[in-house]
């Protein structure tokens, strides 16, 4: 064991189950579904084994994992649940009213594609379709951030300021099972950084009833959804803060986004997820070729950084912004429509493409992503390669639909 | 700090309503006067009523309460004015009179 | 089981769970359902009361008039059962780690929409894991909140506004789910079915005895809605007698997977006597449309001797 932590070996899925024995949540609800299955598998064993106390819920659905993942917190108790893709979809209706009743709890989210047709390897389709839920979403592009993240996310949303519930994503299969190095950090600190919960209105609460989940005609309704909405706002400074306190713990850095070789680069890309290592690969074979490139690897995509996105993007000349969802509205997915905007609000002057990629798990390689920066600069330069609506690694009878 | 429910009305500012909504204080409802509903007024005949509190646990709006073993009179503020009671008085003891 | 004797007049002096000053109608057998089902907590006893959304809820926790006295939660409306059994989880881990002393008691409400449709899935795994909690059906036989559709429950004939009665309808087509006997069949400790009777007592016993056995309880009251069923209101009393003494709605309870019938009419009454009361079912006394009573009859009459079997 280092100063600051434990080497290991070990999965996404594992990494995050090795969080949660860490934090014993009070309770878990969940339901199987590749590849988020794990988890729940994982956290099972564990109760088993008697490692932890936690409750476990084996739901007979997603949407009542999440409905009785809501009764457990409204009830006082630090529960967190997970699930992928059509898991996800299944409990869209109740993301919403976890998040109006101001309920923090955590969902491990191993993202897949959303059907159809049916296919479970990583897409961001079914996080993205909820980013307008009222959740916190913070994204990994490793193990090792699934880890740190899980860890952090207790402390940012339980936050008297914020009180929203967190999706703490990663990408399936690619993150979830495939074994990297990880450290990882000794118990004690991990429970101490955590801490206890100790919500200040709950359904149990002894000498305090609690009603939760009103009908509010259109006069109140309005000003609830404002209120709700400045704990997202407030959410900024608090993940922040958790996030120095946290490298002060682990030693590893965290922000709204990392920055790869991007103080200085002339053409960026904008990404989440597990790309980002293929893309930073690409980056320093490029620079070792005197290419000014570099990456905005966003973490935290609720709230929505756009003026820390835009201010980080400034000084380029090009930037492409990927997506690994359609939106399926006839211009590009949602990163790219929210990111431009944002670098629009900053007066960039910037050239912007969107890219779709890795959709369903289509693989993307380091020559896929230095053909975007080869076209990229060339966009820089005034001239536009790109087609009205790229993929990355599509085949196609239409070069134009292609990177 | 969050403001009682007695003083949350249709004005207040995004800023004092309860946060996710949420009512601390238990059965908040009395303050609202569905006594107001009413277009016929049921009327309790003391001279007639035997105190068998049948008609207590038929009233859909908690509006006739046993107290010391005895039912009390209407809640005015709430009865809704539907008329249940006076059928499941088996004496008389209830009649509806037309109006508040 | 800790059950008391039935002692009525101290029953009806105990304090109210459910608070006046909802916006249920004038009338409404939901509310008679919530207040006499809370009057068989013990005095002093902690719950947590859940809700599916309809009326009950849009009615009774209305921002900022929550009409409980207990805490209470709604979600949405097809899973009721699912919150309430991750409260009821939630209850059992924080006594676990010693964050709660005092011991409480789970109950949830929904209309018939919530548990017979849309929420029979989580309904059914909240029985079926066999969280410690009631999920009480107040059973008005159709979508009320949203105007009167029918539902699983709806009775056959009943004229609604998605089986609306018309040159070539006769209302809804199909008869109703039983859903006790489904309920059963998950193996849960007490299962029953009550209404509105006399002094309240079947209710109250049934009640009584739903919250205070270990595991999961399931009630099916029949709630009668003025509006839906379009009867004069104050007739709520007959129309209940009516439904029990036609063998419309028996009353009956399964304890430990034992059937047992709680009310046989000593003569049963035709089933006629119980439609004839609602205009939902005016249409099938005109002229030339008796047969539809008949096999209206027939299906009540089937129902009852499986029933009677099931109880020996």
């Amino acid at each position: 064991m280092s100063e600051k932590g434990i080497p290991q070996r070990m999965s996404g899925n594992e990494a995050v189950a090795e969080a949660i024995r860490q934090i014993n949540p009070d309770v878990m609800p969940a339901f199987p579904i590749t590849p988020s299955t794990e988890i729940p598998q994982f956290v099972s064993s564990m109760i088993s084994n008697g490692q932890i106390d936690t409750e476990f819920i084996p739901v007979e659905s997603e949407h009542s994992s999440m409905s009785a993942a809501i009764g457990s917190e409204a009830a006082g108790a630090r529960t967190l649940t997970a699930t992928s893709s059509c898991g996800l979809a299944f409990m869209w209706e109740v993301l919403y009213v976890a998040a109006s009743n101001r309920l923090p709890l955590m969902l491990e989210l191993v993202n897949r594609a959303l059907s159809g047709p049916i296919n479970i390897n990583a897409e961001h389709s079914d996080s993205m379709g909820a980013r307008d839920s009222g959740w916190l979403q913070i994204y990994a592009e490793n193990n090792q951030e699934a880890y740190d993240n899980t860890l952090q996310a207790y402390r940012i949303a339980e936050h008297k300021d914020v009180k929203l519930p967190i999706m703490v994503c990663q990408d399936g299969f690619i993150t979830s099972h495939a074994v990297e190095n990880i450290m990882l950090l000794p118990d004690g600190p991990v429970k101490k950084f955590v801490g206890e919960y100790h919500p200040e209105h709950y359904l149990l609460k002894e000498d305090e009833t609690m009603a939760v989940g009103p009908y509010a005609v259109s006069p109140y309704c309005m000003e609830a959804k404002r209120a709700q909405a400045q704990g997202m706002i407030n959410a900024k400074k608090v993940i922040l803060e958790v996030a120095k306190e946290f490298e002060e713990l682990s030693g590893r850095k965290y922000g709204f986004y990392e920055g790869y070789r991007l103080e200085d680069a002339e053409l960026a890309l904008v990404a989440i997820g597990s790309v980002c290592g293929t893309i930073k690969d690409a980056i320093d074979k490029l620079r070792e070729e005197g290419r000014k490139v570099g990456l905005l690897k966003i973490r935290v995509f609720r709230p929505f950084p756009g003026e820390e996105f835009a201010e980080a993007l400034k000084h380029c000349k090009a930037v492409a912004i990927l997506d690994r969802s359609e939106g399926y509205n006839s211009v590009g997915g949602p990163v790219g429509a929210e990111v431009t905007a944002a670098m629009y609000r900053a007066k960039c002057k910037a050239e912007t493409v969107n890219i779709i990629y890795g959709l369903s798990g289509r693989d993307v390689r380091v020559e896929d992503v230095e053909r975007v920066y080869e076209k990229l600069a060339k966009l820089a330069e005034g001239e536009n390669v790109f087609g009205p609506y790229p993929y990355l690694g599509l085949r196609s009878k239409d070069e134009a639909d292609c990177v | 700090m969050a403001l009682p429910a007695e003083k949350i009305d249709e004005h207040i500012a995004w800023q004092d309503v309860t946060e996710g909504l949420q009512i601390h204080e238990p059965a908040t409802s009395k303050g609202f006067m569905t006594g107001q509903w009413r277009t016929n007024t049921p009327v309790w005949l003391k001279e007639k009523c035997k105190q068998c509190l049948l008609c207590v646990p038929y009233c859909p709006d908690s509006c006739i309460l046993a107290k010391d073993n005895k039912r009390q009179e209407f809640d005015y503020d709430h009865c809704k004015g539907c008329g249940i009671c006076v059928k499941a008085c088996p004496f008389g003891a209830i009649e509806m009179k037309e109006g508040q | 089981m800790e059950q008391k004797a039935f002692n009525f007049r101290e029953i009806q002096a105990r304090e109210e769970r459910l608070a006046p000053g909802h916006r249920m109608c004038a009338g409404c057998g939901g509310t008679i359902a919530v207040r006499n089902v809370l009057k068989a907590l013990h005095p002093g006893d902690k719950a947590v009361i859940g809700n599916a959304t309809g009326c009950l809820e849009v009615s009774s926790y209305m921002y900022p008039y929550t009409a409980y006295e207990d805490s209470y939660i709604h979600n949405a409306f097809e899973n009721a059962g699912a919150t309430l059994s991750g409260v009821e989880t939630a209850y059992h881990a924080l006594r676990k780690r010693g964050k709660i002393g005092s011991e409480y008691k789970f109950i949830t409400f929904g209309g018939d929409g919530g548990t017979y449709d849309i929420g029979l899935q989580s309904l059914s795994g909240a029985m079926e894991r066999g969280h410690d909690m009631v999920y009480v059906c107040y059973d008005n036989g159709a979508y009320m909140n949203t105007g009167i559709q029918r539902s699983s429950a709806t009775p056959m004939y009943a004229d609604t506004t998605t089986t609306p009665v018309g040159s070539k309808s006769n209302g809804k087509p199909q008869s109703r789910k039983d859903l006790a006997t489904i309920i059963a069949a998950h193996n849960i400790p007490y299962v029953a079915q009550t209404t509105f009777i006399g002094n309240m007592k079947d209710l109250y016993v049934k009640a009584e005895r739903a919250i205070y056995t270990p595991g999961a309880a399931f009630l099916n009251i029949m709630a009668p809605c003025p509006r839906g069923w379009r009867y004069d209101a104050p007739d709520i009393i007959e129309i209940c007698k009516l439904g029990v003494e036609t063998c419309y709605w028996p009353l009956f309870e399964v304890v430990e997977g034992e059937w047992r019938l709680n009310y046989q009419p000593k003569h049963k009454l035709p089933l006629e006597d119980f439609l004839k009361k609602q205009g939902r079912f005016k249409h099938l006394f005109k002229p030339g449309n008796e047969y539809l009573i008949e096999a209206f009859q027939e299906e009540v009459d089937k129902r009852w001797e499986e029933l009677l079997k099931k109880c020996n």
